[in-house]
């Protein structure tokens, strides 16, 4: 038993904090560090200069372009990008799709699609969730109907997070309408110029832009883009859903959050006194502490099971329950910190505008944060439906 | 004890959900919230002209000398339809300060304004450093001649940006949170050294910061006894805790209704969501809350506009507390229950959860009425 992280990962970690403190503008960091939003630009420029220290995807297989990195040191750098306020890396290319042509695909699909998934010069976008099929995935009804060299899809997508930014989509579609639920689907990628796709935005409570509604008309995908085997689509899928394991929990995502916490709490004023001052509401803070601890081992208990060779199965849903719920916990903080100033909704200080502050740089998205977290609880399986997995898999009720 | 609304009552209550139903459709809300005024002036005056404004006022000044549990009544309507009006702030706040500290003069004017909806008002109280305590005043008003002067900054003044009159706390003496020396003053925000910045808030409404820079105004501006203001806005804003318990009320009401029909029609699985057992739980959860909160609403109601008295203002901080948990809940759970669709603009779950979460963010939140009940409990 220890606790500890080894010389080599405390070296490792100052190695990544002193090239953090060199490379990333600061003008992201205070954005992110603020809770505001960040142009499609911006994070493709963050992206590619991770890319050029060739830390863009740790989670990738050395010979592809990945960093050879284990778990812990995954788990480290994780950290000490959140806690520099460093953008997030965007999943769908990265930590989705290229796992599974990594695991699944032709070596003409990696060639094809691999590099520039690093070169960020393909934007990759998930479709998944359709109007009757969200949590209830396997009963997705997007046609594709083999003609010669072809699939013909048609169908509709929703919830598609970033569609709008996207080249490329993965996808799910039927393509044996007879076969029970599951057996039936497979794994398709579709080039987003393709004629017959029609992207539809969805607004967000938040008055966000992020998600969308995807329409197929007579979609014509070369049957090059099948990924795995016809009808076995479900298993890519599935291979998908338990392959991101290092940063499922939120840990270090929650620490910068809560780190935050602290400061605008000491800055606040409650009867003249700084609010963090206030014992009620230290105790909240100190409480959601005591959560995130928690969390923390459970995190770096799992990881350090596949360390060791063990695979992480339900627990990573242990991770995602309480990984949501305290991100909810801290935001609720966060927006009860500022008083009255979590009322203010001005876009234009949330996205580039120029005009002064209101109040301070961190009352902005006060709130604004809250409802992003609120969609953590819904997103990647809900925690519903993550607390089933549990009862089945690990209680074997 | 007696829980039944009189025939006038529920005319009263009848006619403002009809109002409601008849103006306030989805889109509707939207153009009234995108609209200059954030609100729908038109809608506001019909408010007025069928006497709503003029519920809460005494007969004398023209109103129909409604107490808590007619403000209830029109307030828990207006939340069901999320009614984007500042009737809370204008007729029962501002309208509550005029009838309890002002003159007559004050009161035949302004009453009567604001009982017609031709003057809409607003009460800025609220400042960078207060965190909901109504006495940390740090706009100043000093005397000189013929008047005062004004400088100092108010925080998120709903209802600001289209008022035609402030009512504006300020300190007139004493050291700073000081319990005496606060004034209220009417300020004219067309006069000099008045700076207004409009912004929208979360929950649809739109609201300004208000920069006071040595605005002048007249003796007779000072509404009630220069430096005893506090307790009036104490015991105001009570008033308001009540109505504003009402409104989430009618807020959660809608937000249990579109929940309970999302969880009959949805299907995954091969079945209606409502079939599987912890979302029935939640439901029930959510609607306990909701009897929980609408129980506290009529206690808070009911002692409103009794006399001041530490129980009154110990059952208010109970109601605030409830209700601002059970707001939250609702809030949280209604976008849960619904999966992504409750998480969307185009529909007015989302808009009521926005809602309900800043319920806590007026008039003091859940935390601040803990302390207040606690200091307020009797232990033995
Ligand atoms: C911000 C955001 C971004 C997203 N991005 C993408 C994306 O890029 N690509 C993509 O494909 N999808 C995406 N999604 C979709 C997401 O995966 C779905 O929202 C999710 O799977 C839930 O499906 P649903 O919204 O249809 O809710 P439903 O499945 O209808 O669920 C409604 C409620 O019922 C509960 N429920 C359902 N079944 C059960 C059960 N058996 N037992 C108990 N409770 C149950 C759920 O937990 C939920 O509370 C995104 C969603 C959001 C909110």
């Amino acid at each position: 038993m220890d606790i500890d992280f080894t010389a080599d990962e405390r070296a490792f970690r100052e190695d990544v904090r002193g090239w953090l403190r060199d490379n990333l503008p600061s003008e992201f960091a205070e954005r992110i560090s603020q809770g505001k939003r960040l142009s499609k630009e911006h994070q493709v420029q963050w992206m590619r200069t991770l890319n050029r220290q060739g830390w863009l995807a740790p989670g990738w297989p050395v010979e592809f372009g990945g960093t050879g990195w284990n778990d812990v040191q995954k788990h480290i750098f994780d950290e000490e990008c959140f806690a520099a306020g460093a953008p997030k890396v965007v999943s769908f290319g990265l930590k989705m799709v290229a796992p599974v042509i990594i695991k699944f695909g032709t070596a003409e699909q990696k060639a094809r699609f691999l590099p520039r998934i690093l070169t960020c010069d393909d934007w990759w976008c998930q479709g998944y969730s359709e109007p009757g099929a969200g949590s209830d995935l396997s009963s997705l009804k997007t046609r594709a109907v083999r003609e010669g060299d072809h699939y013909v899809v048609n169908g509709q997508k929703t919830w598609t997070t970033y569609a709008h930014y996207a080249d490329w989509m993965f996808c799910l579609v039927r393509t044996d309408p007879d076969a029970r639920q599951q057996r039936g689907i497979s794994f398709l990628l579709l080039d987003m110029k393709t004629p017959g796709i029609t992207v539809r935005p969805i607004i967000t409570l938040d008055g966000e832009h992020e998600v969308n509604e995807v329409f197929f008309d007579n979609v014509r995908v070369p049957v090059a883009n099948l990924v795995g085997e016809e009808n076995q689509g479900w298993t890519c899928a599935k291979y998908l859903l338990t392959h991101e394991r290092t940063s499922i929990g939120g840990i270090a995502h929650n620490k910068a959050l809560l780190s935050r916490l602290k400061r605008m709490s000491s800055e606040e004023r409650r009867d003249g006194r700084p609010l963090i001052d206030d014992p009620l509401f230290r105790a909240q803070v100190a409480e959601v502490e005591m959560q995130l601890m928690a969390a923390e081992m459970s995190s770096l208990r799992t990881l350090s099971a596949v360390r060791d060779g063990g695979v992480p199965g339900a627990e990573s849903s242990f991770l995602k329950i309480k990984g949501t719920e305290i991100r909810q916990a801290i935001t609720w903080l966060i927006s009860k910190a500022v008083g009255p100033y979590a009322l203010p909704f001005i876009e234009d200080e949330l996205g580039y505008g120029s005009e002064a502050l209101l109040y301070t740089d961190y009352s902005s998205a006060a709130t604004y944060q809250y409802l992003d977290a609120r969609k953590a609880s819904i997103y990647g399986g809900a925690n519903e439906i993550q607390k089933n997995i549990i009862a089945k898999m690990i209680l074997e009720l | 004890m007696d829980f039944q609304l009189t025939e006038e009552q529920l005319m009263l209550q009848d006619t403002a959900a009809r109002l409601v139903r008849d103006t306030y459709g989805f889109e509707q809300r939207e153009a009234f919230s995108q609209s200059e005024p954030g609100f729908s002036r038109a809608f506001m005056q019909q408010l007025g002209d069928l006497g709503l404004c003029a519920v809460p006022f005494a007969e004398a000044y023209g109103g129909f000398g409604g107490s808590g549990v007619e403000n209830m009544l029109v307030m828990t309507e207006l939340g069901r339809g999320l009614c984007l009006e500042p009737y809370l702030h204008s007729v029962i706040f501002a309208g509550g300060l005029i009838s309890q500290l002002g003159t007559e003069a004050q009161k035949e004017r302004l009453l009567a304004q604001l009982g017609s909806a031709s003057l809409q008002m607003a009460v800025a109280v609220d400042e960078p450093q207060s965190h909901y305590q109504l006495h940390d005043v740090q706009t100043t008003a000093v005397a000189v001649t013929g008047g005062w002067k004004l400088s100092g900054r108010k925080s998120v003044v709903i209802g600001g940006q289209s008022a035609g009159l402030i009512l504006v706390s300020a300190r007139t003496g004493h050291g700073t949170r000081d319990e005496q020396g606060i004034s209220l003053f009417l300020v004219d925000p067309q006069h000099n050294g008045v700076r207004r910045r409009t912004f929208a808030t979360m929950d649809g409404r739109k609201a300004c910061e208000l920069y006071l820079d040595e605005v002048f105004v007249k003796c007779d501006a000072v509404l009630g006894s220069v430096g005893q203001a506090l307790p009036a806005l104490r015991y105001q804003q009570g008033r308001c805790i009540a109505a504003q318990c009402a409104e989430a009320v009618g807020s959660m009401e809608a937000a249990c209704a579109l929940t309970l029909d999302y969880l009959k029609t949805r299907q995954q699985f091969g079945q209606p969501i409502g079939k599987f057992q912890v979302l029935q739980h939640r439901m029930v959860d959510m609607r306990m809350e909701l009897d929980q909160a609408t129980s506290m609403t009529l206690l808070a109601a009911c002692v409103a506009d009794q006399e001041d008295s530490h129980e009154r203002s110990r059952l208010l901080a109970a109601a605030k507390f409830i209700v601002s948990r059970a707001s939250r809940f609702v809030a949280d759970q209604g976008i849960q229950l619904h999966g992504g669709i409750g998480l969307t603009w185009e529909y007015m779950l989302s808009h009521h959860a926005k809602h309900l979460l800043m319920v806590a963010r007026q008039f003091g939140d859940d935390d601040h009425h803990l302390q207040a009940y606690a200091k307020l409990m009797q232990v033995a």
